[in-house]
């Protein structure tokens, strides 16, 4: 195709691209850089017969004269980024000097809500996208297997959990583990405790998320895998068995070699999809025990007064963070195309 | 398992259907369990008393006489005029559908069909724009949106939705258009189409099956979005899953909860429904990816 009319098919999506996804974003690390003005004080002298007082009061006119100046406000430089509420260079040099051991020196970092939110989006991305590709794969292999009437209907259920809004599904969940609904009253009578509440501490709220996580994502892994499991060579399958390989043994060495390939798709595309977790920490009203990255841009910017520097900061390392994640798929994508060429 | 050796011991074979049933409760039992709760009374749904409650709907008898009430989506429908939100996610689907295909086909045929290197680095920019969480880029469409007066309105939200479902479909497209081959547009020119007439007339009526599988995740992008359009609507304005963010809020005063599980149900239907009809294409198109690689 001519590099002419390749422009004029590429311009509509390229513009739409452009305007909406390149430029906000270098507007997002504009942002970040910069600090809204703070309000110009100026001293008025007020005279009475018992004397003169001083009084600070805000010169509204100079403020807006300055604000419409510069509407992007004063340049901070990286001030945001190291300031308590996102990296905070000087609380985790304190620590890092005060505490005694790396555990101390971990608690005290736990305390800063950047790193806590850091800390639950790690933890459930690296939990949740192993758990969900074990899962997927087991009932892959057992839907594998059943007849083929049934196969239809078991992926039909199958792909509700992940295809409803996660806010829908993790409220319907959240329903049911409330400690009145019917998941929180059978925890309750299997430990015995009346009292005991999902919501109520840090680690199970943890563990409350998590299984969610797992069980949204763990469609998409079994479709995959099932689909990957219908190409299966059926003779090597065959041949492994006359050479008295068990059961285990020819999932072992034939069925994961074959759709390993697969698995690093599914584990490269769940990485990036649970990094920006958010909706269920709003669905199981969770923010009190774990908050994440997208939580913490949410927040900034749903308040009375949206703070847009914090966001677009928190927005900067965000992206960052999928950038380092991204990057063995990039480094794939450059060599398939480089092969194909 | 067409080969008798390969046929499983009777043991594994009833563990492993074992295991199926167990799954499948554990995928569409949430789903069921809240349909027939939504037709109960609070404290039928939420029982502190007796779990089989919310089965029997033994208050919502005591309060209505019967065991089923449509008093939840009463509240959420007219009371809290959740139609609203249903015709404007009707409008925000069908044209961010719409015009994301429109857009998508002509890009996707673009890259498919040109061999320069430029193709591999607007792939590659597409892919990290993907990746990157939307809620990232909000912070970059608050400070314009309010300074030309668009924040707020369906149209604008339309169009960043568009632009976010953009580097998705071109990707899929993409590579559902490398399947096609080259050589089908090349008779089209000997024949004398232009370009865009082989791409109108001969490449898009094979492209359907490709087209409609993208543009049900365009759909399930722009339903399930919550992100954008709970920061870019105003409350007038919003969509379904928004409008059910904002019920939560509001949950203190008896009976709104029920307000939120019947407005829950109200939209997890339609994609039961689309479920149903286009399962095929969607197992195509999460696969897609990753039998190409």
């Amino acid at each position: 195709m001519k590099h002419k009319t390749f422009f004029w098919f590429f311009l509509p999506t390229a513009v739409a691209m452009l305007l909406f996804i390149a430029m906000p974003l270098v507007s997002v690390v504009m942002q970040s850089l910069f600090t809204p003005h703070e309000q110009v004080f100026k001293i008025v002298e007020t005279c009475d017969p018992f004397g003169c007082k001083q009084s600070t009061g805000i010169d509204l006119e100079a403020t807006n004269s300055l604000r419409a100046e510069k509407p992007l406000g004063r340049f901070a430089g990286l001030n945001i980024y190291l300031d308590r509420g996102h990296l905070a260079s000087s609380e985790v040099a304190a620590a890092w000097l005060k505490s005694d051991g790396i555990g101390a020196f971990f608690n005290a970092i736990g305390n800063l809500p950047f790193y806590r939110a850091m800390a639950f989006t790690l933890t459930f991305t690296f939990l949740v996208t192993p758990l969900a590709i074990i899962l997927g794969f087991v009932i892959a292999v057992s839907v594998n297997s059943l007849h083929r009437h049934l196969k239809g209907l078991v992926i039909f259920f199958s792909l509700l959990p992940m295809i409803v809004s996660p806010l829908i599904g993790s409220l319907v969940l959240f329903w049911m583990i409330d400690s009145r609904g019917i998941l929180g009253n059978a925890l309750q009578w299997l430990f015995q405790d009346p009292d005991l509440s999902l919501k109520a501490s840090t680690g199970l709220t943890w563990v409350m998320l998590m299984v969610y996580g797992v069980w949204h994502t763990a469609p998409f892994a079994f479709v995959v895998f099932y689909a990957g499991l219908q190409t299966l060579p059926q003779d090597t399958l065959e041949s492994s068995m006359i050479d008295g390989a068990s059961r285990w043994q020819q999932i072992k060495y034939v069925v994961i070699p074959h759709i390993m390939p697969l698995v690093t798709f599914v584990a490269l595309i769940q990485l990036m999809d649970n990094f920006r977790v958010f909706e269920p920490i709003v669905g199981f009203n969770a923010s009190a025990h774990a908050t994440s990255l997208s939580w913490f841009i949410f927040n900034d910017l749903a308040g009375e007064t949206r703070l847009l520097s914090s966001a677009s900061t928190t927005s900067v390392l965000t992206i960052l963070g999928v950038c380092i994640l991204l990057s063995p798929v990039l480094v794939r994508t450059w060599r398939d195309f480089n092969r194909k060429v | 398992m067409s080969s008798k050796a390969l046929k499983q011991p009777p043991a594994l074979r009833t563990f492993s259907t074992i295991f199926v049933v167990f799954w499948l409760v554990i995928a569409a039992f949430p789903f069921l369990w809240t349909l027939w709760g939504s037709f109960k009374v609070e404290l039928d749904f939420f029982s502190k008393a007796d779990w089989r409650n919310a089965l029997t709907g033994a208050r919502t008898f005591v309060e209505y006489g019967t065991a089923f009430t449509d008093n939840g989506y009463e509240g959420a429908w007219v009371q809290e005029e959740f139609w609203r939100s249903v015709l404007n996610t009707a409008i925000v689907c069908i044209s961010v559908v719409t015009i994301s295909l429109t857009l998508g086909t002509l890009g996707g045929y673009a890259l498919s069909r040109s061999s320069f290197r430029y193709t591999f680095w607007l792939l590659i920019a597409a892919l990290i724009f993907r990746a990157m969480p939307p809620i990232t880029l909000v912070s970059g469409y608050l400070l314009p949106f309010f300074e030309w007066n668009l924040w707020g309105k369906l149209p604008t939200t339309i169009v960043v939705l568009v632009a976010i479902n953009q580097p998705f479909t071109l990707w899929m497209l993409h590579s559902f258009f490398q399947k096609i081959p080259k050589e089908l547009d090349e008779s089209a020119k000997v024949d004398g189409c232009s370009q865009f007439q082989a791409f109108r007339r001969v490449i898009i009526p094979v492209m359907w099956p490709g087209v409609i599988t993208t543009g049900l995740f365009s759909f399930l992008l722009a339903y399930n979005d919550f992100a954008v359009t709970s920061m870019l609507l105003s409350t007038d304005n919003q969509t379904m899953v928004p409008k059910i963010a904002s019920f939560l809020g509001t949950t203190q005063t008896e009976g709104n909860v029920m307000f939120a599980v019947a407005a829950v149900v109200s939209a997890t239907v339609p994609l039961f429904i689309l479920v149903m009809f286009f399962q095929r294409q969607i197992v195509s198109g999460l696969t897609q990816g990753a039998v190409k690689g």
